[in-house]
């Protein structure tokens, strides 16, 4: 079993842009309107770098500044970016390019292709030069995410940036990449669990029900399985209602994750 | 920072343009031979060359696994039967279960491969893609995973990395935490790229790529050779009884500089080997043998050579093996850790294939013939875009 402590949360969604902006969707006292998000202005990028950048680029600095905004300027941060799909609009912009005679593959697009193009555009605007990992899992990617957050901050002994993000496909990958909805959060964590300023203490084991938490509001549920950065959707609700639970997270196809709540 | 317990590695393997399994490597090295030919990959008309993988045209996955049918998983599926490797993981597994062994593995394209096949087969009517093209277990990044997880029968925890060339790095300081958390005993790490359009052409468009064999180090580099390869290796806690090399340390860091371009004075490559040195206990006095990244593009041997000569002035013997087999990309870490490996085993230190003229603003000591003699101690680079940085320390068997 691993113990951190969540000390900020950032959400970026239809009808949930912004972690502070959703605690009341989130803890039902307020109604839930699917609202597309406005247009993405990253504050941490010059307008020419935005320019060159990309929806999930965007996307994924965005929300990285909603949780940090919240939680005073960490020293040696850690950071890990977790996709299951990476940036879909430069795959198809890079492949239909390469259908074309003299194949002009664009050089920015080029290296904005990289599954860690948003950690890297990350780390150049706030100048972090600590660890940074880009991940995957398959639907599970959230909890790929939190696990391997979680033993970086255990093991390093450094708070540790957890971003999952993913966007809809363009045509004609849309065709057999469902992912129906933007959804991005960020979790602030560390390995100081002793400690008031954070948000709860969470308790992460892997285990072989594969029975997973799901959210009681219908648009939520739909929401939850959109995309899978959504499949937090439980974890942010319980943080959100301060509600000590134990939920079980997909991370596998033969292994979730069970994640106890507590001192929240 | 406190030093690590070291990990033992009991069995690897690796498959790239050298030949199927670690004695074509071995081999290759030692007689100071290419396996670099001008392109001749299908749909590509690059003048350059490339570090191909013979025979996966040929390649068929085992039945219940054909979903997962692309470039990329032939060639980890390759990979997997060379040199008693998935032999060694079914005895790791009875040893352990297979829910106690965790796989992580390092790609950058994955099976983007057949990404690039079905837009370029598309209905040119409707403009939509064949009904077979299935991108979830081979374009997709986490494919490169649960393929040798599914062939290998493992249930542990599992991720794939993704951050350009120094993915398959970063997979032994992930397989190294997760032991130490208590989340697995044992991990397979590994690393698979393949060839495809996406990266031969990308890399053209930055102009990064070389009409000739590379040179790296050299006066006249040019650029890099693409190849692809794929490794694997199983990590166990060290114990009195454990033979084989061991994984002493790693290091990890962002150059936070730009995304094509390494930092100029190598700063994120210094914080990783230093690192690498730190969780190892070890000073660079210590060093026998550094495995550069050396890519033989002009800006990215110059910063490396510069965080080297930074770290451990020009005494420690340096070589870049991409000249043998190309820049491998996500595949890199794994293919020159292992390299690393058997340079420690047989007490060899390659040459620079490829290497004539030194360039005289490059000051470390990178070898120019083949080394023989006894190692203790190699570091190994890997840098990619984005600017992530990973350096692994390796020491002889005990």
């Amino acid at each position: 079993m691993i113990r951190v402590a969540i000390h900020a949360v950032g959400l970026m969604a239809p009808g949930l842009p912004g972690w502070l902006e959703s605690v009341a969707v989130l803890q039902g006292t307020a109604p839930y309107r699917q609202e597309p998000l406005p247009p993405l202005k990253p504050a941490m990028l010059k307008p020419n770098e935005r320019r060159r950048t990309t929806n999930t680029i965007k996307l994924a600095l965005e929300v990285s500044a909603d949780a940090l905004d919240q939680a005073p300027m960490q020293d040696e941060l850690l950071s890990v970016f977790a996709s299951t799909h990476g940036d879909l609009d430069i795959i198809n912009q890079i492949c239909s390019a390469l259908t074309q005679d003299e194949r002009p593959v664009s050089p920015t697009q080029f290296h904005n292709s990289v599954h860690n193009a948003p950690a890297g555009y990350w780390s150049i605007a706030a100048g972090y030069q600590q660890t940074s990992t880009s991940l995957a899992g398959s639907d599970g990617t959230f909890s790929a995410g939190l696990l391997d957050a979680a033993v970086q901050t255990v093991t390093e002994n450094k708070p540790v940036l957890l971003v999952a993000y993913d966007l809809p496909a363009p045509a004609p990958l849309n065709e057999v990449i469902t992912i129906d909805s933007t959804f991005a959060v960020s979790l602030l964590i560390s390995n100081q669990v002793e400690g008031k300023d954070n948000l709860g203490i969470i308790d992460i084991e892997t285990q072989r029900d594969l029975l997973e938490s799901k959210m009681q509001h219908a648009q939520m549920e739909a929401q939850r399985l959109a995309s899978p950065a959504a499949r937090s959707l439980p974890l942010l609700e319980a943080l959100a209602a301060r509600n000590k639970t134990i939920l079980n997270l997909p991370y596998l196809p033969d292994l979730n994750l069970m994640v106890g709540l507590s001192q929240c | 920072m406190m030093a690590i317990s070291p990990l033992t590695i009991s069995s690897y393997t690796l498959t790239n343009a050298l030949g199927r399994g670690n004695n074509a490597s071995h081999s290759a090295l030692f007689e100071g031979r290419s396996g670099l030919r001008p392109c001749d990959l299908e749909d590509v008309g690059l003048k350059t060359w490339i570090g191909r993988v013979d025979g996966l045209e040929a390649i068929a996955l085992p039945e219940n696994l054909s979903a997962y049918d692309c470039r990329n998983n032939r060639l980890a599926y390759l990979a997997l039967q060379q040199d008693g490797f998935s032999e060694s993981v079914d005895k790791a597994i009875s040893q352990y279960s297979a829910e106690r062994i965790g796989i992580f593995i390092g790609t950058s394209t994955s099976g983007i491969a057949t990404t690039e096949q079905a837009y370029l087969h598309k209905n040119p009517t409707t403009g939509q893609l064949r009904a077979d093209y299935e991108p979830e277990k081979t374009h997709n990044v986490f494919s490169s995973t649960s393929f040798p997880r599914a062939f290998l029968g493992l249930r542990g925890p599992a991720l794939a990395i993704s951050t350009a060339c120094s993915s398959s790095a970063k997979v032994f300081a992930a397989a190294h935490r997760y032991i130490e958390s208590g989340l697995c005993d044992a991990a397979v790490v590994g690393g698979v790229d393949s060839l495809c359009m996406t990266t031969l052409y990308g890399f053209n468009s930055l102009d990064l790529i070389s009409e000739a064999p590379c040179r790296p180090w050299d006066i006249e580099r040019q650029g890099i050779n693409i190849g692809e390869a794929a490794g694997f290796a199983l990590l166990e806690k060290t114990d009195a009884a454990s033979t084989g090399p061991r994984l002493l340390g790693y290091g990890e860091s962002s150059d936070a500089y730009h995304m094509s371009t390494p930092h100029p004075q190598g700063a994120g490559a210094v914080l990783a080997m230093q690192q690498a040195l730190d969780r190892a206990g070890v000073t660079p006095d210590d060093i026998d043998y550094i495995n550069l990244h050396g890519t033989a593009t002009r800006a990215n041997d110059l910063a490396e050579d510069k965080a080297v000569v930074q770290c451990f002035g020009n005494r420690v013997s340096c070589s870049s093996t991409k000249g043998f087999l190309g820049h491998t990309l996500g595949a890199a870490g794994i293919t020159e850790a292992i390299i690393s490996l058997l340079c420690l085993n047989s007490e060899l230190i390659p040459k620079n294939l490829q290497t004539e003229n030194p360039d005289p603003e490059l000051h470390a000591n990178v070898t120019l013939t083949t080394e023989r003699r006894k190692l203790n101690y190699a570091l190994t680079n890997s840098f990619g875009f984005g600017g992530n940085n990973c350096s692994l320390l390796f020491g002889r068997p005990v």
